[in-house]
């Protein structure tokens, strides 16, 4: 981690550390904005009441296992959720507007634009059959309205930008053609094209070697910089989100179960599960004898929820009182309260016992 | 790499034809003699003979084998029994209006399939997509000339709309063309419909709604170029399941092509022209095969790396 650890320091300057004002209250620089969102088919809720909001120039990251319902609940921000996923309930408002009261060919205006996304497998998530230069035109030339040989002087451009070499010819390659690594940048220059203002990557670097995924994570950090866009950043590796996250939401079973700034959540992780994640890392200055952390168990299925807290029956604190469903709430006692909140009875102990 | 491929597909075409060839060339000499058929029952045995010597049949059929193919490989396939001129130039004569008919009945078949089968995996569950499905149940399972017969029912006696035989107008090439279109559309439809509905559930196509394209665009720019690579092969099948349906349709609808004529010439045993007519279909097919060969590297332009890493 010392590498990405070293980046993320240099990186600093360009975050925002002013205080997180209180949830809902729409800020002039709000670019998304996602209020009890519950996503879900006729048989289960898959995503259930999460709230969260992003920032121009601000990374949010969503941590969870896999199952969690993080990649949905972007699918969701963006409306792609399609049958038989259906949002029950929530507002989700970009920028200002209602999303909800937006008809299909309104919001494929605002997509692409306004907000784009990065899936997790380039490879599959770029069309094989289209050269990768024309893919990325196609955005131009639907939202831009440029000519098609105007579009593909600018896709090559975006390629450059995003750090592929000879990008003239690699704009008349195929996707099966490419390496993994390059259709991610393929796929963060399309993402790009319109210089969208919220930019949701879901598991962009996970299918990529270390070595790759440092270049990719360190690309879309400097990109975001001169864009100024808000991103929301998908992992379940901490070591991704230590290196690109200001303010980070963990995810358990459908549900935030604790938000905190970066540096908050990793000094101070007040749900138990988080906690379990945090354990989970690999120290290489720690000695494990032998032994790998773990949680134990697996995330409940959505259809077979425990009653009360998800986490009960994995959780090494779970006592009766957690039968209730603990609600996400502001964590007092520690500095900037209302930063940093959890869902769990017993987060208040945990503040205290570890201040 | 190309040569080797190209070669590889000619030699198989080749003995794809000779097959063909040799199959009907055995089977027709063992199903009755031409010469005493063609003849009155009074004709002298001299005269007979003289008949067998002069279309070669009084040698043995190892030889009469051997002869044709030899001539046929020069392009020489022999003489009418019946009109004494090349049997290539009698067939030949009737190849434009088996064409004009097959490749009516393939554009229908395409439009009809290719908009049914698009429109049923978009309106999936819907009364488009049963709609759709039914017309292709119909389609596959409806024997060709019972169909035929049932358009002549229809539109010839009792609506008296269309002429139900001949070739001579445009008219006439309604009803039949219509009919192969139908029966075939059943089976592209069906096809395009799976090909669609799986190319639909690709991430890409969840990239392609997450860049703001809307539907029209998706389905064209993105769904069809990759939905079409299987669609093409039974396409290609098609045409050349469409040159066999003729030579039915043709018979029912008495439309002058080589359909027709074989039928007539297997009925008068003018050897010669059945052995051109099978040729000639069988080249069809290899010919066919080859383009939806050529098609499908120009369509999926992962196949020709496939080979060159291959090879």
């Amino acid at each position: 981690m010392t590498v990405l650890e070293a980046d993320r320091l240099s990186a600093d300057s360009n975050r925002r550390r002013d205080p997180i004002s209180s949830r809902g209250a729409a800020r002039a620089d709000t670019v998304l904005a996602v209020e009890g969102l519950t996503v879900g088919t006729g048989r289960a809720d898959l995503v259930i009441d999460v709230s969260l909001d992003v920032r121009a120039g601000e990374t949010l990251c969503l941590v969870g296992e896999s199952g969690c319902g993080k990649s949905l609940t972007c699918l969701a921000a963006m409306g792609l959720t399609s049958e038989p996923l259906i949002r029950k309930s929530g507002r989700i408002s970009f920028l200002g507007q209602d999303l909800s009261l937006l008809r299909e060919n309104q919001l494929a205006e605002i997509r692409g634009r306004d907000m784009a996304m990065i899936f997790q497998d380039a490879t599959a998530a770029l069309n094989p059959v289209r050269r990768v230069g024309m893919q990325i035109a196609e955005v131009l030339v639907v939202h831009r309205g440029l000519t098609w040989s105007q579009a593909m002087k600018q896709a090559v451009e975006l390629l450059a930008s995003v750090g592929i070499p000879d990008p003239a010819g690699r704009a008349n390659a195929y996707p099966h053609q490419l390496s993994g690594g390059m259709n991610q940048r393929v796929m963060i220059a399309m993402a790009l094209a319109c210089r969208p203002k919220l930019l949701i990557a879901d598991e962009a670097t996970t299918a990529l070697d270390v070595t790759t995924q440092v270049q990719i994570l360190k690309l879309m950090k400097e990109l975001q910089a001169e864009t100024g866009a808000a991103m929301i950043f998908v992992t379940h590796d901490l070591g991704v989100v230590a290196e690109i996250a200001d303010r980070v939401a963990v995810m358990y079973s459908g549900r935030v179960v604790e938000t905190a700034t970066v540096d908050d959540l990793f000094e101070r992780p007040l749900h138990p599960y988080t906690r379990g994640l945090m354990a989970c890392r690999l120290h290489a200055t720690t000695t494990s004898h032998g032994r790998i952390a773990a949680i134990e168990g697996t995330v409940p299925s959505p259809s077979k929820r425990p009653e009360g807290c998800s986490f009960r029956p994995r959780c090494p604190y779970a006592s009766d009182e957690c039968m209730a469903l603990p609600a996400l709430r502001p964590i007092a006692g520690i500095y900037g309260a209302d930063q940093h909140r959890a869902a769990c009875h017993f987060a208040e102990d945990f503040a205290r016992a570890g201040s | 790499m190309r040569l080797q491929f190209i070669l590889v597909k000619l030699v198989r075409g080749l003995l794809t034809m000779l097959l063909a060839v040799t199959f009907v060339f055995v089977v027709l000499r063992l199903s009755g003699d031409p010469v005493t058929m063609m003849l009155p029952d009074d004709t002298p045995a001299a005269v007979i003979a003289e008949y067998r010597a002069m279309w070669g049949l009084d040698r043995s059929l190892p030889e009469q084998y051997v002869r044709y193919i030899l001539s046929a490989a020069q392009g020489d396939l022999g003489y009418s029994f019946r009109d004494d001129r090349p049997a290539l130039a009698v067939v030949l004569e009737r190849v434009p209006m088996t064409l004009l008919l097959g490749l009516s009945g393939f554009a229908i078949t395409v439009v009809i399939g290719l908009f049914a089968g698009i429109a049923a995996a978009l309106k999936r569950g819907t009364g488009i997509d049963h709609a759709a499905m039914a017309f292709s149940i119909f389609g596959h399972s409806m024997p060709n000339f019972f169909l035929a017969i049932l358009m002549i029912l229809l539109f010839s006696m009792t609506l008296r709309v269309l002429p139900s035989s001949g070739g001579s107008t445009w008219w006439h090439l309604i009803l039949p063309a219509v009919t192969l279109g139908i029966i075939n559309a059943g089976t592209v439809a069906r096809f395009t419909r799976s090909s669609m509905l799986e190319v639909l559930h690709q991430p890409y196509m969840r990239t392609a709604r997450a860049k703001g394209l809307k539907l029209t665009r998706r389905v064209t720019s993105h769904a069809i170029p990759n939905a079409a690579i299987p669609v093409v092969t039974i396409l290609g099948l098609r045409l050349g399941a469409l040159i066999a349906g003729a030579i039915v349709i043709e018979s029912v609808f008495a439309w002058p092509g080589i359909g027709l004529m074989l039928v007539n010439a297997v009925g008068q045993r003018d050897l010669p022209v059945v052995q051109t007519i099978v040729l000639l279909v069988a080249l069809t097919m290899v010919v066919t095969n080859f383009i939806v060969d050529i098609a499908y590297g120009w369509l999926d332009p992962r196949i020709e790396t496939r080979e060159a890493k291959e090879s």
